[in-house]
């Protein structure tokens, strides 16, 4: 998809030709939204302030996918359990050493990354599905360890329970202090996840997932950039795990299971891979598929009598799947490629596409 | 180690390989014609299993002919979700397809419950559960001989499990529709182009997986009770797959019986941590093959040109 610019746009310097955001409308438009969303707390529910908390939190662990899967190529099925790993250690270095969320979180990031390192070293030898196959191990690796090893530390299959993030004396134990946490850290990922992708590490990404191969020959390592990706999306699912952590204040082993690392693929199929985009518009949709399922839900019930109270359950995974299966046949690129189209259509309006 | 219980839980654990290893079938059976790893196994299994329950206790048919019905309706099933979900996704990249089987799965998953709802329920017993099989073994301890006690269900699922894996290893050698699709696994244009026809190669490997699916669920709920987590049963079928090697039926029945047999003898540790590490057991196995030899034990290995 070529960048379709509106009629009468330059980029008259070098600095406007690189940056993200070219234009000063764009500027404004951008902290228009930014303040919308830090404002949410004034003029929305508390249940919607809640949505946007787990959909902030989905897209961080979505962007973190986007690199290892959208911009590197490597199929991942075990971003939730790095999301467990994060939302662990943060956990238990506020309980134990009374540390601040803002210590807690990068050295949970980083604690996920490095367990990330270690169930991404298949990717030396394998790819494609067999490399599926080593993340889906640690889907059921990582939360068998913290249900069984060191009972007195993670209190086996109850798990632990996550004190409330204390910065600078504030207290974030509503959904709507909440917000500003995760919003804040969201931004932070965003301007990290988007530099990243066009980085030279972004671009030899890129190269690895086109062919890997090939990029061996032209001097990229693919197994050092498996890795790099690896690393990165483990940090990513960290972060998130470790926000959603401390925002349920409490986590097992289950907190984050197969079903999860299968949403976030999912999500990042909707939104479309490989853009900066994508986890947002991806996310924000499968949230609002599952918020829509528990809505359903009990009318759904209502029908069929059998079954009174499971239409929730029943119906979350069920137009979840369907709305994926419909998507990869009818729409592979996701959404933010029918927003290229629209935006496109729309710049050429009134001639033909 | 707890040396006089290593006899029991072994075979204890490589009989309970068995419906393992059946559900790995299913799985080589569709990579095998289409290159598709299903991750939906699990559930075409929840689903043919539930509506054999729902026949025989619910609408009072004989158990036998509840199978053989349930059977068919599953060979259906495969049929349809080959033509509406797969089909489409021919010549898509490996992700998408992946994707597919993954998002396949939710989607029935989700009907099931909505269909049958979540409760635990017992499954007619197909074998009788009083008298179980009692073998004495050579081994001594504190000088009495060492006696193996086996549930007549596990014996006969057992028996039924390797009983299909012989009889589909017949298929593929002895019919000709059997080696037409092993012609079709080994280049789909290819296939085509001496008149196999690739659609219907697929539709058939699919069906055959979806009543495959459902043997191995009725064994595994008659023995242990029918909920909606019989699909996750399936999780550990795919390391065996992956340790017999993708495209091998006979490494089907093999990587059944190792995984089974191995978390098995992690039963007879004395150590807590080590015996409940039995549920983790296929997946460390599947960590290690993956690095020593990613094709498995029997599986073709590729040779891959830029």
């Amino acid at each position: 998809m070529t960048v379709l610019r509106p009629a009468g746009e330059f980029d008259e310097s070098y600095a406007t030709d690189m940056a993200t955001i070219r234009r000063g409308w764009q500027w404004i438009a951008l902290f228009g939204l930014i303040a919308g969303v830090y404002l949410l707390p004034f003029y929305a529910s508390q249940s919607t302030v809640a949505l946007v908390n787990r959909i902030a939190i989905s897209i961080i662990a979505v962007q973190g996918l986007n690199l290892l899967t959208g911009y590197t190529g490597q199929i991942s099925l075990g971003q939730a359990a790095f999301m467990t790993v994060g939302g662990y250690i943060s956990a238990l270095l506020a309980i134990h050493f009374g540390w601040s969320f803002l210590i807690t979180l990068p050295v949970a990031a980083l604690g996920a990354g490095v367990i990330g390192l270690f169930f991404g070293l298949p990717s030396l030898r394998v790819k494609g599905f067999y490399l599926a196959m080593s993340t889906l191990a640690a889907q059921f690796i990582i939360p068998w360890f913290t249900r069984n090893a060191f009972p007195e530390l993670l209190n086996g299959a109850q798990g632990v329970n996550v004190p409330v993030p204390v910065i600078f004396g504030i207290e974030f134990n509503t959904p709507q202090k909440y917000l500003y946490l995760t919003i804040t850290f969201l931004i932070i990922t965003t301007i990290l996840a988007s530099n990243a992708a066009r980085s030279r590490m972004g671009r030899a990404f890129v190269a690895v997932r086109d062919n890997d191969v090939a990029a061996e020959l032209m001097g990229i390592s693919p197994f050092k950039y498996k890795l790099q990706a690896f690393f990165l999306a483990a940090v990513f699912a960290g972060v998130a795990g470790a926000l959603s952590a401390h925002h349920l204040r409490h986590i097992n082993s289950e907190s984050f299971n197969l079903n999860d690392s299968v949403l976030l693929l999912g999500m990042l199929i909707l939104g479309g891979m490989g853009t900066n985009l994508g986890p947002f518009l991806g996310a924000a949709a499968v949230e609002l598929i599952i918020e829509f399922a528990t809505i359903a839900g009990p009318i759904v019930s209502a029908w069929i009598p059998s079954n009174s109270a499971g239409g929730v359950q029943a119906l979350r995974p069920l137009l979840f799947g369907l709305a994926l299966m419909l998507f990869l046949i009818f729409e592979p690129k996701g959404l933010a490629h029918r927003w290229q189209l629209i935006k496109a259509a729309w710049r050429l309006r009134p001639f033909a596409r | 180690m707890n040396w006089q219980l290593v006899p029991q839980f072994a075979v204890t654990g490589l009989l309970a390989g068995g419906p393992l290893a059946l559900m790995a079938l299913g799985i080589v059976l569709i990579f095998k014609s289409s290159y598709i790893f299903n991750f939906a196994q699990g559930q075409l299994l929840l689903l043919g299993t539930l509506f054999t329950w729902w026949l025989t206790v619910e609408q009072g048919l004989p158990l036998g002919l509840a199978i053989v019905i349930a059977i068919i309706a599953s060979a259906i099933l495969g049929l349809v979700i080959e033509r509406l979900a797969l089909r489409p996704m021919t010549g898509q990249p490996l992700l998408a397809i992946i994707l597919m089987t993954l998002a396949l799965g939710q989607f029935l998953q989700g009907s099931a419950l909505l269909l049958f709802g979540g409760t635990q329920r017992n499954f007619p017993q197909i074998f009788s559960a009083a008298k179980p099989y009692k073998i004495v073994t050579p081994f001594l301890f504190n000088d009495k001989p060492i006696i193996i006690i086996l549930k007549q269900n596990l014996v006969w699922s057992f028996v039924v499990a390797v009983l299909g894996v012989a009889i589909i290893s017949a298929f593929f050698q002895f019919t000709k529709t059997g080696l037409a699709m092993r012609g079709a696994s080994e280049d789909h244009e290819l296939a085509q182009s001496i008149g196999l026809r690739i659609n219907r190669i697929f539709g058939i490997s699919w069906a055959m997986a979806g009543m495959v699916a459902t043997v191995g669920g009725i064994l595994l709920a008659t023995s242990s009770g029918l909920d909606l987590s019989l699909s996750l049963v399936v999780l550990s079928a795919f390391p065996a797959v992956l340790l017999g090697g993708l495209e091998s039926i006979p490494g089907a029945l093999v990587g059944g019986l190792i995984i089974g047999f191995s978390s098995g003898l992690v039963n007879a540790s004395k150590v807590q941590i080590i015996r409940k590490s039995a549920e983790i057991v296929p997946y460390v196995l599947l960590l290690i093959i993956l690095v020593i030899r990613p094709e498995g034990i029997f599986g073709q290995k590729r040779i891959e040109r830029v």
